[in-house]
């Protein structure tokens, strides 16, 4: 049976890990393929790490980490942050990544989903989708990091991102992320029943059980996390466990 | 020592990376001679099954491959081609494993590409020597093989189908053993051992 899929978020700039953490035994713990190192042997299922270098010198930068990482750690990783063309995408593909992430760059310019997806087949996109819910109830995709907001709704958007070949699609709510109070299941269970491809929820996990939530009530077929990880709130091991008395079914 | 059959399909760095973390030499050829006196040879493949046959045969490498008295694994594509006839461009493969390749079936009501850590079952061979029954693997996949006499490791997803395949010195892996992590990669140092 396919497993559900637990996933640490990396942020680098410059080549290092930024967020803090305080894992107990590890030296160098801004290095990124020890941190990914430490996280696949805690149980991690794929490891996504997303360049937020503002200079060409960190996106160079990020580039040598890629072929490191694929080096040293045995499980799949995502790439993402600054892809705008699929030339971007198939250097990334080259250096060893196995799938990356496009977000901003593809509101802008949804042929770049066709292209990354007609020369390097559709398992290696993912596309990732910001969106805070209005007033109206309407779900808005932003960019840039949520800040900016798009014409494009939600659902309508994930499909054609579908439509386009995408992959897998990378859901954060920017109403619940930071806030650790849980995902908006009904929103993830609605883009499950409307798409044909996987849906990995982001943002807004502070509770194993809000996890176990959008994994069953949210129909989401991984859940990726960043803080409770980094800040050794929720362990991967106690986490896989306690999904796994929950009998959803993970990799142990 | 293991010889990597580099027909021009494909990335080959992840399974280039796995045998660097196993320590072992590697050579990356598509030259008939070297294959036919290699030790052991890994036929990898990311991309599609015509194609791929296409490059293979431009190459002269189909009889050489298929008549090998070496010990041969096939990855994920290079499983497939292994086989008999694969549906993905509608082409005759190499024909050491009987079976015939298709896409999942659309009454199983499961996604496709089948992406994600899945389960292998009733495991067979020595590729699976101190490998425990349940453990999970990685696969990326669109197309697969049923279940025969040469299936050595069955997964399911919306119905059992061949994870693994074996048939005298040849085997294949439709999962990814070099992302599978600590089982992955005792499954390659079992291989370099055969």
């Amino acid at each position: 049976m396919l497993a559900k899929r637990i996933i640490p978020c990396l942020d680098i700039k410059d080549g290092r890990t930024v967020k803090g953490v305080n894992f107990v035994g590890l030296q160098n713990v801004g290095d990124p393929v020890e941190l990914g190192r430490k996280y696949a042997d805690e149980g991690a299922d794929e490891l996504v790490y997303l360049d937020i270098s503002a200079t060409v010198e960190g996106r160079k930068t990020f580039g040598e980490l890629v072929a490191r990482i694929a080096r040293e750690i045995d499980i799949p990783f995502t790439v993402g942050g600054g892809i705008s063309t699929a030339a971007d995408a198939g250097a990334l593909l080259l250096a060893g990544a196995d799938k990356v992430t496009v977000n901003s760059a593809a509101v802008r310019r949804p042929e770049l989903i066709d292209e990354i997806a007609g020369r390097y087949g559709r398992q290696f996109i993912v596309v990732a989708i910001d969106a805070r819910m209005d007033e109206t109830g309407r779900w808005v995709v932003k960019t840039h990091g949520g800040r900016q907001p798009s014409e494009h709704e939600l659902f309508s958007w994930a499909r054609e991102a579908q439509e386009r070949g995408a992959g897998e699609i990378l859901f954060t709510s920017m109403n619940h992320d930071g806030t650790k109070s849980g995902y908006p299941c009904e929103t993830f269970a609605r883009l499950a029943s409307e798409l044909s491809i996987p849906v990995i929820a982001s943002g807004g996990a502070g509770t194993v059980e809000h996890i176990a939530e959008v994994l069953t009530a949210g129909r989401a077929d991984a859940a990726l996390a960043a803080s409770i990880f980094h800040y050794g709130e929720i362990p991967i091991p106690v986490l896989k466990r306690a999904l796994n008395e929950r009998k959803i079914s993970v990799r142990i | 020592m293991v010889t990597i059959i580099d027909y021009g399909t494909g990335n080959l760095r992840s399974v280039i990376n796995a045998f660097e973390r196993l320590g072992t030499d590697y050579l990356l050829t598509s030259d008939p001679v070297a294959i036919q006196k290699a030790e052991r040879v890994l036929l990898p493949g990311v991309g599609e099954a015509a194609t791929a046959m296409a490059q293979l045969r431009d190459k002269g490498l189909t009889d050489l491959l298929r008549h090998l008295k070496c010990p041969v694994l096939g990855i994920c594509l290079g499983m497939q081609l292994l086989c008999a006839y694969s549906e993905e461009g509608e082409t005759e493969c190499l024909g050491v494993f009987p079976n015939r390749v298709r896409w999942f079936p659309a009454d199983a009501g499961v996604k496709v590409p089948h992406v994600g850590w899945n389960s292998i079952h009733d495991l067979k061979s020595p590729l699976y020597k101190d490998i425990k029954e349940g453990e999970y693997v990685y696969y990326v996949h669109s197309y697969a093989a049923e279940i025969n006499e040469c299936t050595a490791a069955a997964t399911d997803y919306g119905g059992w189908f061949s994870g693994s395949l074996y048939k005298d010195n040849f085997y294949g892996c439709q999962f990814h053993p070099e992302k599978s992590g600590a089982v992955g990669g005792r499954i390659l140092a079992n291989f370099l051992t055969l």
